[in-house]
C-alpha cells in the first residue's frame, strides 16, 4: 500500500489520465469554465499533475526557443536583384 | 508620479517612418506600412520583411520537404509570388497569414509533385483520427484500483536547473527530432504555434483548420515532445 497516497486530498471528480488529456485546451484557455474549475481543483490535491503541467509549459518555453533558420545569403541576393528589376508600375 | 509611457505616434498615410525598427520581435502590427513601402518599391521595406520572416518560412518549408534546397527554392518562390501579387493584396487578411499562405499552397502543390500527396491530403482528417494517448496507459492504476485512473508512474519534476538543461544544444537537438518524427499535420501545427509563436487564429487561417482541429493535433504534438524530453531527462 502506498502511504503517500492515503494523505491525498480531494482530487476532485477529474483522474489524471484526464488531466493529461485536458492540459492543452486548459493552457490555451479553451475549456469551459466548470471544467476549468474542475481541472485547478485536480492541480490543488494532485503534485504529479502540477509536474506534469509544468512540464507541458516548459515544452512549449523550449520550443519557443529554438535557434531560428536562415536562408542563405545567395537566396536574398537573387530576391533583392528581383526585387530591383521589378517594374514600379503595372500597366 | 509615474505616467505610463506615451504610445507611438500613429504615423499611418504618412512617411514611413526610419527603417532602422529592430526586427529582433516580429510584430505583424507594424507589418502594414511595410506592406506599404512595398507598395511604393521602398526597397528597405523588403528587406525588413524578408528579414523577419525568411527564418519563419524556411522552417516550415522544411516540414513540407526533408531537402533544404527544396525549401529554400519554396521560399523564394513565395517572395517572387508575393512581389507579384502585392499590389493585389487588399489587407483582408493580415501581411503575415497572407505570405504563410503562399509558402503552404506553394509546399503542398511541390510534395504533391514529388508524390507525398497522402501524407498532406488533410489535416482534419488526421485530426479525427483516434490518436494515441499523451501518456502511455500503463503509468496510471488500472480502473479497479483503489485510485482508478491516477499515476501508478507520475513524472519526476526537471528540477531547479531544468531552464539551463532545457536550452542545451542537445535539448534544442532531441527537439528538433523529436518534431521531425511527427506526422505531418502535426508538424505543420506544433511548427507554426509554439515555435514560431503564431496565434492559434492565424495557424488556423494559415492552415485552413478549425480551432478544435488545431487544438488536438497541437496537444498531441506537445505530448510527444514533452515525452521525449521527459525520457532524455530521466535517462541521466
Amino acid at each position: 500500500m502506498k502511504d503517500d497516497l492515503m494523505t491525498t486530498p480531494d482530487l476532485g471528480d477529474l483522474t489524471c489520465k484526464e488531466v493529461v488529456e485536458l492540459v492543452t485546451d486548459y493552457l490555451e484557455g479553451a475549456l469551459p469554465p466548470d471544467m476549468r474549475r474542475r481541472f485547478d481543483q485536480h492541480l490543488t490535491g494532485c503534485d504529479p499533475c502540477v509536474v506534469y503541467v509544468d512540464q507541458m509549459r516548459q515544452t512549449i518555453a523550449t520550443l519557443g526557443k529554438l535557434p531560428e533558420e536562415s536562408v542563405p545569403p545567395n537566396v536574398l541576393d537573387t530576391l533583392l536583384e528581383h526585387f530591383r528589376r521589378w517594374p514600379r508600375e503595372r500597366d | 508620479m509615474l505616467s505610463p509611457p506615451t504610445p507611438p505616434a500613429v504615423t499611418a498615410g504618412l512617411e514611413l517612418p526610419p527603417l532602422a525598427v529592430p526586427t529582433t520581435s516580429p510584430q505583424a502590427d507594424d507589418d502594414a506600412e511595410l506592406v506599404d513601402g512595398l507598395k511604393r518599391r521602398v526597397e528597405a521595406a523588403f528587406v525588413t520583411l524578408l528579414e523577419r520572416y525568411q527564418g519563419q518560412l524556411l522552417r516550415l518549408a522544411l516540414v513540407y520537404c526533408r531537402t533544404r534546397d527544396i525549401a529554400e527554392e519554396i521560399v523564394q518562390d513565395t517572395w517572387l509570388a508575393v512581389i507579384q501579387g502585392i499590389d493585389r493584396f487588399e489587407g483582408r487578411a493580415s501581411f503575415k497569414t497572407w505570405l504563410f499562405q503562399i509558402l503552404v499552397n506553394r509546399a503542398r502543390t511541390r510534395a504533391v509533385r514529388e508524390g507525398r500527396t497522402l501524407s498532406f491530403s488533410s489535416l482534419a482528417d488526421e485530426a479525427k483520427t483516434p490518436g494515441e494517448p499523451a501518456v502511455p496507459p500503463e503509468r496510471f492504476r488500472a480502473a479497479d484500483d483503489l485510485w482508478p485512473n491516477n499515476w501508478a508512474l507520475p513524472p519526476h519534476s526537471w528540477g531547479e536547473s531544468s531552464d539551463a538543461r532545457l536550452l542545451a544544444t542537445e535539448t534544442m537537438d532531441l527537439v528538433n527530432r523529436a518534431i521531425a518524427q511527427l506526422p505531418p499535420a502535426q508538424q505543420q501545427v506544433i511548427t507554426l504555434r509554439d515555435v514560431e509563436g503564431f496565434t492559434s487564429e492565424d495557424v488556423c487561417n494559415v492552415l485552413e483548420i478549425s480551432e478544435t482541429n488545431q487544438r488536438v493535433l497541437l496537444h498531441r504534438a506537445r505530448s510527444r515532445v514533452r515525452a521525449a524530453l521527459e525520457a532524455h531527462f530521466d535517462e541521466r
